[in-house]
């Protein structure tokens, strides 16, 4: 299984499923953090959008993913105040440049994304900036893969890791896996050598009976991932957030694999200053996402995939988000 | 969304550095990776440098590229 959905878009892009032999089956998984958010959270940053003198700020994936009755997109073309950042720096640019406003973050991401939201909450912190919070709705990842692991309805034999969330947590995070486990990098080479890696580890697992005998994680994108990870952003991390359990689309909760905000941060939590509430919402009918993100459907096995369910006219996140699996799947095809 | 890009540190001042990405120039934070210096090269994710690139097991890889 490619977890992240980059892996996703590049094997997508490269034709690797085309290429690989009959025995090898790439599955695509739960790493498109705009797919893997419920809902209930996307229904959240819609009503947050309709709060007078309240400004949305996010990365571009998120806006057109339909909520229950609703998008950010459709909100904005309403009236509503959405604005796409590069950086989530810039939130901070803006809350100074407009006082009168309360800029709202939605924060949507895995590990290399949460610890730059960390480092500008404490920047706000710094600079006393009382007009900016966060909805939070990141994810953590291992406890994602575990669940994965644990799952009855899907065998996964190996894992390709996720490049850059690993350069944050380091190839120890992921010390309980009990299948082989590579971080690749990003290119078609990086991606087929990891495979290969992965095919080895799974012979000598074969050989050794199935005894593991070492880490059962290697590195192949060594430029930028080490055993630590980055330990001072980690240390942003959760000076600022604790794990928390969490819900995902399709996956349902997992234990400890949410960030909340910790005691003392509480004040720039936008479901506290706002109060709004993230309430259980249905997935939209006919919708596959849910299976697809846990690698028990491939999109094609969808049957709103291709038909009703485009990129023009997206039914479920996995066909909004670029790195979606029905997006990366609908614009390259089988291989 | 975790796409990051390689860049280097031409200047720092403070906790915010100017990296230069294939000729294009943009302030970068350095929050989550105190201790870099001028020259290196970094990893940049949203406005953040996450992690510093290894040259030489960059060079390593392009090597084990080269011989296939």
């Amino acid at each position: 299984m490619e977890v992240c959905g980059t892996h996703t878009v590049s094997i997508s892009k490269n034709g690797i499923r085309g290429v690989l032999s009959k025995n090898i089956r790439l599955i695509s998984g739960p790493g498109c953090p705009v797919c893997v958010t419920p809902q209930g959270e996307i229904d959240a940053a819609i009503e947050l959008s309709k709060k007078p003198g309240v400004v949305i700020t996010t990365f571009g994936d998120m806006i057109r993913v339909p909520g229950t009755t609703s998008s950010l997109e459709k909100e904005k073309a309403g009236g509503a105040d959405v604005r796409i950042v590069y950086s989530p720096l810039d939130c901070l640019d803006m809350a100074k440049n407009e006082p009168e406003k309360e800029i709202v973050f939605i924060g949507v991401g895995f590990e290399t994304t949460s610890p730059t939201i960390a480092g500008t909450v404490l920047k706000a912190k710094e600079q006393k900036i009382n007009n900016f919070s966060v909805l939070s709705a990141f994810k953590l990842i291992p406890p994602a893969l575990e669940a994965i692991s644990n799952a009855k309805d899907i065998k996964v034999d190996g894992f390709i890791l996720p490049g850059h969330v690993s350069t944050i947590i380091g190839a120890k995070a992921y010390s309980f896996l009990k299948i082989p486990g590579v971080i690749a990098g990003f290119e078609a080479w990086d991606i087929l050598r990891a495979i290969g890696m992965i095919v080895e580890m799974m012979k000598g697992l074969e050989n050794s009976g199935g005894a593991i005998h070492e880490l059962p994680v290697q590195i192949q994108y060594k430029s930028v991932v080490r055993d630590d990870g980055n330990p001072a952003a980690l240390k942003v991390l959760y000076e600022v957030f604790e794990a928390a359990d969490s819900n995902w689309r399709g996956i349902g909760i997992i234990p400890g694999s949410g960030l909340v905000f910790r005691n003392r941060y509480k004040s720039f939590d936008a479901l506290r200053r706002f109060k709004v509430k993230v309430k259980n919402a249905k997935e939209p009918r006919g919708c596959a996402c849910g299976k697809i993100l846990k690698g028990a459907l491939t999109p094609f096995e969808c049957p709103l995939f291709g038909k009703k369910c485009t990129p023009d006219n997206p039914v479920g996140p996995c066909m909004v988000s670029s790195e979606g699996a029905c997006s990366a799947y609908y614009r390259y095809g089988k291989n | 969304m975790c796409l990051a890009i390689p860049g280097r540190v031409k200047s720092i001042s403070g906790d915010i550095s100017e990296v230069i990405f294939s000729g294009l120039k943009r302030k970068v934070s350095l929050k989550l990776l105190p201790g870099v210096k001028v020259g290196d090269f970094v990893l940049v994710h949203a406005g953040f440098a996450i992690q510093t690139i290894d040259k030489n097991a960059a060079k390593e890889t392009l090597k084990l590229l080269k011989s296939l």
